[in-house]
């Protein structure tokens, strides 16, 4: 045996078979992912104009970077993008562990309920966006209708004209879009969770708190984090709605990084600065998942032992 | 208070609570949907009118094109796009997925957790991050506003997850199962083709209809890669209607639920298959 394996040329060979199978996947990834990001790291370090193409062998150095780095706004929108995920996220994470609980608690129409669930995680960005461009909307949406309805209110409310009220409408949005997803790990969690720890700190007198606190959450941390992770792959999905229900307006108070970009890019056709841009965007959602991936691997430790 | 009431009155909330739930996530969904069938007079009337009192197919007429009246906005040819971008790009990504996700459940190679980090990363760039390099290449080959530029770059968007999700299924499939098919004389490729596929089959479908999905809903790459009626998306087409002078929230509604519905029946029958596919790839790793 050992004798044809030796005869076999080197693709062939036992240990090479993985490399070809995973061969179209890296191929793909890397005409279309890498070599454009490498590219696009060079342009930022260009003057590069979308109407002026010769700009594109403009080398400025460092002279984008310190463009943005000195540029208020843009350091305004970076804050912005990163307080708007902590909220959305934090808030996500609660309300999906208050609906997994009480979904857990419900023995008749669960499978149904979960189902329902789902709906939200599979609508388009964009479809969230406009939804609720047309709940928010000041003089047809249904929420100021209902409030007019009812004699809350006589006026109609800008929920996305005025400068507070906007980003807290984009806020609902994303937390309904992406809450499923926490809820429905977390549900997951709570079905594979074994029964004995559960009754064994029951016997010891803990309340229902302390078995919450100390028995149950750290066993759904995991979950959590996975939720998380699988979240933070795809926070950039917010440009959808946020491009949708406000396109970064009223005067730029919703302008997160990537409508930014976006607008710098695209409307203004500064290539150069906008890749430079993008890559600050790229190292904030890879900063977000590895600490996600961190929490995961840690928590699991914490768990004992890989399951 | 006696247990038995403390029960009852427990039960009661828990109800209430999954009652308000269920309203608030279905409530706009089905507000859009409702919205699609109705006069846009009715839509915009004040004050409000609750309950509709005509319901109609206009909408939808109008914007495929067979009413009276003709929206300008082509949404057959958005729809057909649509429909042969994501598809063909689910096909590709599957393909592709199947192959790398049994590499990374079935053998052990070097640089295999850098490879999977490499796979994952590279789904963490922006869209539209992505989409500036990808523009200034695309437009320099010519692809821009063709149906392969986009269906190359969903690929590329699908490859990661579906990995890692078929990589998950074939772990579930026990190694002795093709092992012993091996021993009795098939080949490598054989065992794969007569065990293991059959029995990762219905993992597989999920991940081919999440892909179809994230291909189905795309807009940032879609909004820059697309110009005209030879490639644009229902969701870039969505925002056609935002450019109008007034915006038609019937005829805009009405496009949704065309957008909804094939998320909404695929959803139907993933959402099993997800789950698993999702807790398994993520817990045991």
């Amino acid at each position: 045996m050992a004798k044809i394996e030796k005869k076999l040329p080197f693709w062939q060979r036992e240990g090479f078979t993985p490399f070809i199978l995973l061969l179209p996947a890296i191929l793909v990834l890397v005409l279309v992912v890498l070599l454009p990001l490498l590219f696009s790291l060079y342009t930022s370090f260009t003057g590069y104009r979308l109407i002026r193409p010769d700009s594109l062998y403009n080398f400025v150095g460092f002279r984008n970077y310190e463009r943005i780095f000195t540029d208020w706004d843009f350091w305004v929108a970076f804050g912005r993008t990163v307080l708007f995920l902590t909220i959305a996220l934090n808030l996500e994470f609660l309300f999906g562990l208050g609906i997994a609980l009480l979904i857990n608690r419900i023995t008749w129409g669960q499978r149904t309920l979960r189902t329902i669930m789902m709906f939200p995680m599979m609508f388009s960005p964009i479809l969230v966006g406009y939804q609720f461009k047309f709940i928010f909307n000041d003089n047809i949406g249904v929420l100021n209708n209902a409030l007019q309805s009812l004699g809350l209110s006589d006026g109609a409310i800008p929920w996305l004209v005025d400068k507070h009220l906007a980003m807290g409408s984009i806020i609902v949005a994303e937390v309904w879009m992406s809450t499923s997803i926490f809820a429905i790990l977390l549900l997951a969690g709570l079905f594979a969770m074994p029964r004995d720890p559960l009754e064994a700190a029951k016997v010891d007198g803990c309340n229902p708190w302390q078995v919450f606190r100390h028995i149950t959450l750290p066993f759904l941390m995991p979950f959590a984090f996975i939720a998380m992770t699988i979240r933070s792959l795809d926070v950039a999905r917010a440009y959808d709605i946020v491009d949708v229900m406000t396109g970064g307006g009223p005067a730029g108070r919703t302008e997160l990084l990537w409508t930014m970009i976006a607008r710098v890019g695209y409307d203004n056709s500064r290539m150069g600065q906008a890749n430079a841009m993008a890559y600050v965007s790229i190292l904030l959602s890879i900063a977000f998942t590895y600490y996600f991936f961190r929490k995961l691997i840690a928590a699991r430790r914490y768990m004992g032992g890989a399951n | 208070m006696d247990t038995a009431l403390k029960k009852r009155i427990g039960k009661a909330v828990t109800w209430v609570m999954t009652f308000l739930l269920m309203l608030i996530i279905c409530l706009p969904g089905l507000w859009v949907v409702l919205t699609g069938f109705r006069p846009n007079r009715e839509v915009l009337a004040k004050p409000a009118i609750w309950i509709p009192e005509e319901l109609t197919l206009n909408n939808f007429a109008q914007i495929f094109g067979f009413g009276a009246e003709q929206v300008a906005i082509p949404v057959p040819a958005y729809f057909t796009n649509s429909l042969i971008i994501a598809l063909t790009s689910t096909v590709i990504a599957i393909l592709i997925g199947m192959s790398g996700g049994y590499a990374f459940a079935r053998f052990r190679f070097r640089f295999k957790d850098g490879i999977f980090l490499g796979l994952m990363l590279s789904r963490t760039v922006p869209g539209i991050a992505l989409s500036l390099p990808v523009f200034m290449i695309w437009s320099r080959l010519g692809l821009i506003d063709t149906k392969p530029g986009l269906i190359i770059v969903y690929v590329a968007l699908n490859i990661p997850f579906t990995i890692w999700l078929i990589d998950g299924f074939f772990r579930q499939i026990p190694k002795e199962m093709s092992e012993a098919a091996q021993v009795d004389g098939c080949t490598r490729w054989q065992a794969f083709w007569k065990i293991e596929f059959p029995l990762a089959r219905s993992g597989i479908a999920s991940a081919a209809i999440f892909a179809f999905l994230t291909s189905w809903n795309e807009y940032a790459l879609a909004s820059q890669l697309t110009r005209s009626t030879d490639s644009k998306t229902l969701p870039v087409g969505l925002m056609d209607f935002t450019a109008q002078f007034t915006i038609d929230w019937a005829g805009m509604s009405a496009m949704a639920v065309i957008i909804i519905v094939p998320a909404l029946i695929l959803t139907f029958i993933v959402q099993k298959h997800l789950i698993s596919g999702l807790t398994f790839g993520g817990v045991k790793g």
